[in-house]
């Protein structure tokens, strides 16, 4: 295993199932009735006009526009691409998404489809959603993707091994995955509405991140619940006390079920009151999501002309 | 010439909806004088299979709510019922005609709604307690909703008897399922019009109008029907409903046990759960 | 995490900025409107179901301590007009609230419920207003709470002979209250609601500093057919408070306030037939052990002595951290005092509002400099002060002693002790090393020991894994001088019911 020494530098000495188990003991816990409490009360953090629409354009540009569905064409990576570069064909200030996310099949297409625009290709890869292989096949996947064009793989964690109290086998797996990588940053997908406990949570964030994540993400978007706040806030906590502790930045990917502008603000507060304004920005954290750039355009646009908005006059790809 | 006026249907209310019977059956309701008034629907045993599923469904998050909240949603039913006095008073008048009778029937079903709405935050705080268990233990009793609770109304009082017995059963937490008074259904129909505008969440309260020896075996025999108030049942029917309840051990509750205002109705459906939790370093 | 020491100083340098997260960009200032309260010049006093001039004349003002402004002026009642509302208390007890059965008078209370939600908005600004607390704060938590009370105590008022086995409860008579300016409406429901579902009638004195939201709901009991007389409120400071207490015609005496007032109402009711229950000061302990959920417990803290100013007679103001942690402790809680806003209370993003008033600052402010007189280390993040007001930056004070006078008296403000112990038995000891027993806290993932702790501390009451929680159902009050009696829930009927007839 190789991995950087300033990582290394929280973990034990030497790595077996059991010094990993212990060390994941030390973690602090995660009370979840505290949790919901403070997320709701930055829930009220209510956001002035000119700052919501900076807000909203940097939840654009934060954005992984994703399509993860068996019924993906070319065709259909081909116009979310075109969306994605330009999500708001009338209004040129708007930026670019961040990257288009898509099954690996489709990363030509959609390499293609962004070349030379600064939107970044990223695929689920390791047998998303559910990662139930041998980890050969895991990372051979990985590199095939990478080979294909993609910036950024969004892998998922061996759910089973972390419950089942095998956290070398996780542990050993994202140190493969992201040898395999290579310069592709990684995306490490925790899948918290599975890992139930808040405990888990934050023990398979610290995990992640020790074992060479560039990125935390919340979940695949296949499993309810996907992405919530309070999975969000106690990640963003993990990652702030990693940073405390090794000087490595990692960032945040919540993914799956933020829907509205308002979600997205809530995420953004989140974020900005844990870890500051040195995370907001594309490098350090992103949405994912499929439906929810056509509700922040319509909140712009709703912001500058001061009318409410239908989604007519939004283009859908 | 006078107006022709616009005559309501009377449906089943089942998972938050208004249906007629799958079966397509109606029956006639009947005034004091015998004369058709109005044709209800006569539900089946699917209709009741169904309102038995709606009501498991909505069990856990009604129970989950807090009793404030609980307590607030019946007295809005109250308020709801106030507002329909009128309607209400005629519709006991139709069975039962005097009048000065039937106001008190209204007015006593609202204030004993809102008796049972304030006892949602309470009555944990008089069957619950802190056992003083020798040892270092914490020890504490709590009533816990029973389930899905199949109600029989009562059959002479149509509204004051069912708004009682129902509001025993939904304050702890438990959702109903009510077979009406066969020979005065229509408040029952219309008290469900109020609860379904009355911020009680779909299935907590399925109403069912029917034939009671028709259905009482179905919902006697149900496996998954919590326990039964018995109240509007008539001996025959009682000893069906004893009888049935043995399948999944139902509990079963007999009218006048308690009245038509006791918090004892409440406790009847609730299960008492002790929790043992040890105390040291 | 663990906390690790690395020999990398740049690390250590990127720590403090992450710890200290800059929140500049986009809580511009988001002002609740006022428009929705209507404020009078003058209000006068409200005796027998309708205002009246008070019979000295007099009126003071009311200012709104985040501008110094003053809001309104206010009667000043003397002991004419307490003598009035007394007897216009006693007159509307004996014409029949007494004896009306539990069910009707459920009814009035419901209704009082009910238009205290349909006028929340217009209530909270006022609140936050009239006492500089944050928007946030009297809008989320006051008023819910308030409209709560009169909910839940509505439901016991036909329900008493259920609540105490073996005593038939009949209400006492005419019950004076006195009730301090931290949460001027909630702590006016704490106290009139229970007294009306029980049959007792109300004069109620509000504090000086902040009587405007009792007024409103003066006008509310009104517009809900509250019969005349059963609530009366005498507004005035500590005098006309002292003629309530003192008047021969009033059964039943509550007061929350401080516990140097609270002496002088017990030995003023010495010697009478007046009941009397008193909720008075506290100094909280707060106990984080090294296995405590620690970013929750940071918020817990936070919550338990920012919430309101610190204004909170239950303030957790002496922390007690483990001392393996103490450090990683102390560093995390300064970060997060850095994101705290403090200001304009009616900015819905305020975290902490307006001192209450000049004389409250004043008393902080003391206490404070005797802290650092006597040696302990003061923290206070940077933070930009409005030019007008009255306002003090939240302050964390480290290396306190139990013999530093801020381990020991109240200061009522943003300001906390924080202190360390070894065991689980010398935190107890220190935690009860107070004259004081209102509340504690305790921080820990082990229940038994939450259980255990919770066994040995002296307060009435307990919070464990969080802080700062009321619910109507839930009894509140102190163990020692910290008061005797309880509000809320069944144990809050109790203060004003006697059993019919003598001894149960």
């Amino acid at each position: 295993m190789t991995l950087t020494p300033t990582r290394q530098a929280i973990l034990p000495d030497r790595l077996t199932n059991s010094t990993l188990t212990s060390f994941l003991r030390s973690v602090p816990s995660v009370d979840e009735v505290a949790v919901a409490e403070r997320v709701a009360s930055l829930s009220t953090r209510s956001i002035k006009r000119e700052s919501k629409a900076h807000a909203l354009r940097m939840a654009i540009s934060m954005m992984d526009l994703t399509t993860l569905e068996g019924m993906d064409t070319p065709g259909k990576v081909i116009q979310m691409s075109s969306k994605a570069v330009r999500p708001d064909p009338t209004d040129p200030s708007i930026p670019s998404v961040a990257a288009v996310c898509v099954y690996p099949a489709m990363v030509p297409y959609a390499r293609q489809a962004v070349e030379g625009t600064g939107v970044k290709v990223a695929s689920v890869a390791t047998y998303f959603p559910s990662g139930q292989v041998d980890i050969g096949l895991k990372v051979e996947e990985t590199r095939q993707v990478v080979e294909a064009g993609a910036d950024e793989i969004d892998m998922v964690i061996n759910r089973g091994a972390f419950l089942s109290g095998d956290y070398f086998r996780v542990f050993d797996e994202i140190v493969r995955v992201k040898e395999a990588c290579g310069d592709a940053h990684l995306k490490v997908i925790l899948e918290t509405g599975e890992l139930q406990t808040l405990d888990n949570v934050r023990r398979a964030s610290v995990l992640a991140m020790a074992a060479g994540a560039d990125f935390i993400k919340t979940s695949t978007g296949k499993v309810s619940p996907a992405a919530t706040l309070p999975a969000t806030l106690v990640m963003l906590e993990a990652i702030r006390d990693f940073w405390a502790a090794t000087g490595v930045k990692v960032g945040m990917k919540p993914a799956g079920g933020i829907r509205t502008a308002k979600d997205a603000i809530r995420y953004l507060v989140v974020l900005n009151e844990t870890l500051g304004e040195e995370w907001m920005s594309p490098d350090w954290f992103r949405i994912g999501a499929s439906s929810l750039l056509n509700d922040v355009l319509m909140q712009i646009r709703w912001l500058e002309t001061g009318r409410y908005q239908s989604a007519d006059y939004f283009t859908k790809d | 010439m006078s107006r022709v006026d616009v005559r309501k249907t009377y449906k089943l209310y089942i998972g938050g909806e208004f249906p007629r019977s799958e079966s397509g059956r109606s029956y006639p309701a009947l005034d004091a004088r015998g004369r058709v008034v109005a044709r209800v629907a006569q539900a089946s045993r699917k209709d009741l299979r169904d309102a038995v599923r709606h009501a498991r469904n909505a069990q856990a998050s009604w129970a989950a709510r807090s009793g404030y909240n609980r307590g607030q949603i019946l007295y809005r039913v109250a308020e709801m019922i106030e507002d329909r006095f009128e309607t209400f008073v005629s519709q006991v008048q139709v069975t039962d005609p005097d009048r000065r009778r039937a106001r008190r029937e209204v007015t006593e079903a609202i204030d004993t709604i809102v008796w049972y709405a304030g006892w949602a935050d309470k009555f944990a705080q008089i069957y619950g307690n802190l056992n003083p268990v020798a040892g270092p233990f914490f020890n504490i009793s709590a009533p816990e909703p029973t389930g899905v609770v199949g109600i029989v109304a009562p059959q002479d009082s149509a509204l004051l008897g069912l708004v009682s017995r129902l509001s025993a059963v939904l304050v702890s937490g438990n959702t109903a399922v009510v077979i009406a008074s066969e020979s005065r259904p229509m408040p029952a129909v219309t008290l469900a019009e109020v609860l379904a505008t009355s911020d009680v969440p779909p299935g907590v309260v399925n109403i069912l109008t029917g034939h009671t020896d028709e259905l009482i075996p179905w919902l006697a025999d149900h496996m998954d029907v919590n326990a039964i108030d018995a109240a509007g049942a008539t001996p025959e029917q009682r000893r069906r409903i004893q009888e049935g309840a043995v399948h999944n051990v139902k509990r079963v509750v007999l009218d006048g046990e308690f009245g038509d205002r006791s918090p004892y109705v409440i406790a009847a459906f609730t299960e008492t759960k002790t929790v043992w939790h040890p105390k040291g370093l | 995490m663990e906390p690790q020491t690395t020999e990398n100083t740049e690390v250590a340098s990127r720590k403090a900025d992450v710890l200290a997260p800059r929140i500049e960009w986009e809580y511009v200032p988001s002002r609740e409107s006022t428009d929705i309260v209507e404020i009078a010049d003058r209000y006068d006093l409200f005796i027998g179901g309708e205002f009246r001039k008070p019979k000295s004349g007099k009126y003071f003002p009311t200012v709104d301590p985040a501008t110094e402004e003053t809001l309104a002026e206010v009667a000043e009642a003397g002991p004419d007009d307490v003598d009035a509302a007394v007897a216009a208390a006693r007159a509307a007890f004996e014409d029949g609230w007494g004896r009306m059965p539990g069910s009707e008078r459920a009814k009035y209370i419901f209704r009082i419920a009910r238009m205290i939600q349909e006028r929340s908005r217009e209530l909270a600004v006022l609140e936050t207003l009239d006492g500089g607390k944050p928007i946030k704060e009297s809008r989320d938590v006051d008023l819910p709470q308030v409209a709560a009370n009169f909910f839940y105590y509505a439901g016991w008022a036909d329900k008493l002979e259920y609540a105490f086995p073996g005593f038939r409860p009949e209400p006492l008579g005419v019950a004076g209250q006195v009730i301090p300016w931290n949460f001027p409406l909630l702590m006016l429901a704490w106290k009139v609601a229970p007294a009306l579902a029980t049959g007792n009638t109300v004069v109620l004195k509000p504090a000086e500093t902040t009587p405007l939201t009792a007024l409103v709901f003066a006008e509310i009991t009104a517009e809900a057919g509250l019969p005349p007389g059963v609530f009366n409120v005498v507004t005035g400071a500590g005098e006309t408070g002292a003629a309530v207490v003192g008047h021969p015609d009033v059964d039943k005496v509550a007061f929350t306030g401080s516990t140097e007032v609270g002496k002088l109402i017990q030995s003023q009711v010495a010697g009478t037939r007046k009941r009397l229950t008193l909720e008075l000061g506290g100094k909280a302990a707060h106990v984080i052990f090294d296995d405590a959920p620690i970013d929750q417990a940071i918020e817990g803290v936070v919550n338990g002595i920012f919430f309101n100013q610190g204004h909170v007679c239950c303030a957790g103001s002496r922390l007690f951290v483990q001392e393996n942690i103490h450090d990683l402790f102390v560093d995390k809680l300064k970060a997060r005092l850095a994101t705290l806003r403090v200001g304009d209370p009616l900015d819905k993003n305020t975290d902490v509002g307006a001192i209450n008033s000049r004389q409250q600052l004043e008393k902080i402010r003391q206490l404070v400099e005797a802290g650092v007189e006597e040696g302990a280390e003061i923290y206070q993040p940077q933070c930009e002060l409005p030019d007008r007001g009255y306002w003090f930056v939240p302050t964390l004070f480290t290396g306190v002693s139990q013999s530093h006078r801020i381990a020991q008296e109240e200061i009522f403000g943003p300001v906390l002790s924080i202190m360390s112990f070894r065991t689980p038995a010398e935190a107890v000891e220190k935690a009860n090393n107070t004259p004081y027993g209102l509340s504690a806290g305790v921080w820990t993932s082990k229940g038994s020991r939450i259980l255990w702790m919770a066994d040995r501390m002296k307060a009435g009451v307990v919070w464990a894994n969080t802080y700062n929680k009321f619910d109507p159902a839930s009894p509140f009050g102190g163990y020692k001088e910290s008061g005797f009696g309880r509000e809320g829930g069944r144990h809050g009927l109790l203060n004003y019911v006697k059993h019919a007839g003598g001894r149960p």
